[in-house]
């Protein structure tokens, strides 16, 4: 099971270290990770993605709610969260028409182009993991120079 | 009081401590930590040297354990404070109040590699249940007040406290807070009434119901309410080897530890239970070995006061989340209301009654004189029941967990946890400085107790009169019977020789060494050593063969131990 899991911290030094120790120490990986303060700047915001059935799922949760600098714990459920993704790519052009496509299929996905350069271009999108994955398999054809993704952050849907 | 007052980083932690009711501290001076020192000749606090770290922090435990409030160790920074680090993992293996306060280079240092550095924070993150680091003097008053109510409430445990040396030598206006909020940090919830109730018709439907209780019902002192449930309802009782003594075990109800070295008839009922009571307890693998044999019939109940403890080991039928006194108050007050009590003894408690009998006259033990059982029972018979015990870790520790029966709840305490070799003769002297009143006895091994046998210095010299009972095989016990069982007899690293001779290293310490060979011998030793007001090692030879039995394997049921053939 995929899981989206939302933690209020304290914004205080080390917190993001502890938070990260913690999954390491009970044997448990994050898929991603991304943080940030949020409009009470004593508070940090963190999303982060993880693998594991129900009861791991349940157990990361205690233990993380269990920490003293969080605040709150929340496992989201996907269907009733709003949760995206930033990420940039770099790829390869090759010959003249590549230039077009890319820029169709980034359309397409409703990215963005920067940098655009003889032999590469830059297509930034912010969506979902999936069809960030998606993006990135059609774009491999063309040569993915680089990528950078930010992993995701979410946000549970009002009245949710 | 709430004026503002001008002072150190260093005193303001004195003062903040004297406020928390603090008369001792445990600990070794160096470089970075000698601004707090010197505050020791402005306080009435007493320091108690020792002549390793690790000791001290085993000493603030073994203190913290017996007082529940937290004991305090003081270690320098870089060595000084990783030596203090296993002493703090174990106390948080076993949620033991502690306040480890450790020096730390200046502020502009840090990172730098400088001398005696040692990113102590980073390093014990994992077993602490939270540590400060003031960069600024004035936060030490706040960080002292919310460490020591971070340590002592809902599941105990370490607080790890590093104060750069410039962060103690620095002035500034102190505010001691008497008022104080942690934003995320809840460690007591109600109990959910229905969950009792739930509990309570589990309890009342099983035909074959058992009480586990484990270490936190000795944490919160839930004695006499673990006995009144007992007894309203007939429940026998079995412990885990943290819950040793939560239950005295001279009751007709005790079953005594289950586990790894359980007792034979408490791992039998153990595993022939419908429902259990689960009380305070993290199910861990030395208690329960594989649950998967009979769980799918066993119904359990579990009360913890961490939630995190609810179904990380064991799926759980009922869970009740609080601190298990005040669950088990809940309960035993529903329990009058609806005028349940047992009178007569149904047909489970005769065969629980059946099984003890029979284990008590056909459990085979050691032929010698000298046999373990014959010489902890002795202990036993002579040892005033209001006396601490504390152990080593090893075969003697399992020994002492089979044959030395608890009568007084909550005077039992051992490395259970973390399994710290060493931490029996420092804790003990940590439990005598709590209760300087009561007899205080470390039932011992060679192997064990020679890690941290120089703590005979602080014993003596701060005059803490504790007996060190070493059951002496010149052998890593444990590690040589498994090596017995599992490795066909080779045994490696195993053999101590004769080295040292514990008598003469006692008396070379100025305490009292005595060399028990015979019955007769070891019963004048102890009563020599009870009314001896300087620290005693009663050195008593054993057969190096005899083994810890029974054993149930490693990765193994409860239901598979091992017995005497």
């Amino acid at each position: 099971m995929w899981a989206i899991l939302t933690l209020l911290v304290e914004n205080k030094p080390g917190i993001l270290f502890k938070v990260t120790h913690l999954f390491r120490s009970r044997n448990f990986n994050i898929d991603s990770i991304s943080v940030g303060v949020t409009d009470n700047p004593e508070y940090s915001r963190m999303t982060i993605t993880t693998y594991g059935d129900e009861k791991q799922v349940e157990q990361i949760v205690k233990q993380l709610d269990k920490m003293i600098d969080t605040i709150e714990v929340k496992h989201l459920d996907e269907h009733k969260t709003v949760y995206r993704e930033l990420s940039i790519f770099k790829i390869k052009l090759s010959n003249a028409n590549d230039s077009m496509e890319v820029n169709k299929l980034a359309n397409a996905y409703g990215g963005k182009i920067h940098d655009v350069r003889k032999d590469s271009i830059m297509v930034e999108l912010t969506a979902t993991p999936d069809q960030i994955r998606a993006f990135e398999e059609l774009a491999k054809p063309f040569g993915i120079i680089e990528v950078a993704r930010t992993g995701v952050a979410a946000l549970q849907r009002s009245g949710a | 009081m709430n004026k503002m007052e001008t002072m150190t980083g260093a005193r303001a932690l004195m003062v903040a401590m004297e406020k928390e009711g603090v008369k001792e501290v445990f600990g070794l001076p160096g470089g970075a930590n000698l601004p707090m020192y010197d505050e020791f000749a402005r306080c009435d606090i007493r320091h108690i040297l020792v002549r390793h770290e690790q000791s001290a922090a085993h000493m603030a435990d073994g203190f913290g354990r017996v007082s529940r409030k937290p004991g305090v160790c003081f270690a320098t920074s870089g060595p000084g404070a990783t030596n203090i680090l296993t002493g703090i993992a174990t106390a948080q293996a076993d949620s033991s109040p502690m306040i480890a306060v450790t020096g730390q280079v200046p502020v502009a240092m840090i990172g730098k590699d400088a001398f005696q550095e040692s990113d102590i924070i980073g390093m014990a993150n994992p077993v602490v249940k939270y540590a400060f680091q003031p960069r600024t003097p004035d936060e030490i008053p706040r960080v002292v007040r919310t460490g020591f109510y971070i340590a002592e409430t809902g599941r105990p445990g370490p607080v790890l406290i590093d104060i750069p040396k410039d962060v103690q030598q620095k002035e500034a206006a102190m505010t001691f807070p008497d008022e104080f909020k942690i934003r995320g940090y809840h460690p007591w919830t109600d109990p959910d009434i229905v969950h009792v109730e739930r509990a309570i018709e589990m309890l009342l439907s099983a035909e074959r119901p058992i009480i586990l209780a484990g270490g936190g019902t000795i944490i919160s002192s839930a004695f006499a309410e673990l006995q009144s449930i007992s007894e309203l309802l007939m429940i026998p009782v079995v412990t885990t080897f943290k819950g040793k003594g939560a239950f005295p075990e001279n009751h007709p109800l005790s079953l005594g530890p289950i586990g790894m070295h359980g007792h034979a008839e408490a791992n039998k009922m153990m595993t022939e239970a419908d429902c259990v009571l689960a009380i305070g307890t993290r199910f861990s693998d030395r208690s329960v070995g594989t649950f998967e044999a009979f769980e799918k019939r066993l119904k359990i109940i579990h009360m913890d006061v961490d939630p995190a403890e609810i179904g990380k080991n064991q799926t759980t039928s009922v869970a009740v989340i609080g601190d298990v006194r005040t669950s088990l108050r809940i309960m035993i007050k529903m329990l009058m209301q609806k005028a349940i009590k047992r009178t007569e003894e149904n047909t489970w408690i005769k065969h629980v009654k059946e099984t003890k009998e029979y284990w008590k006259e056909n459990l085979k033990l050691h032929p010698g004189e000298m046999g373990a059982a014959k010489i902890l029972r002795k202990l036993r018979e002579i040892l005033p029941h209001e006396s601490i015990v504390t152990t080593e870790v090893g075969q003697h520790q399992m020994w002492a967990s089979l044959f030395y029966d608890v009568i007084q709840p909550g005077t039992f305490f051992s490395s259970t946890g973390l399994g710290t070799m060493g931490w029996g003769f420092p804790a003990a002297i940590g439990a005598k400085v709590a209760k300087p009143n009561v007899p205080v006895v470390d039932i011992a091994g060679d192997g064990s107790f020679s890690m941290t046998e120089n703590s005979l210095a602080t014993a003596v010299l701060e005059d803490i009169p504790v007996i060190v009972f070493l059951l002496n095989n010149f052998t890593l016990g444990m590690v040589a019977q498994w090596q017995r069982t599992f490795y066909n007899r080779r045994m490696i690293g195993v053999d101590q020789g004769k080295c040292p001779d514990y008598v003469k290293l006692a008396e070379s310490y100025g305490a009292q060494g005595i060399r028990a060979q015979s019955m007769d011998e070891l019963d004048k030793a102890i009563k020599t050593a009870l009314k001896s007001d300087v620290a005693t090692v009663i050195d008593i030879p054993i057969d190096p063969e005899e083994d810890v039995l029974p054993f149930v394997a490693p990765g193994t049921s409860l239901a598979d131990m091992i017995l005497p053939s």
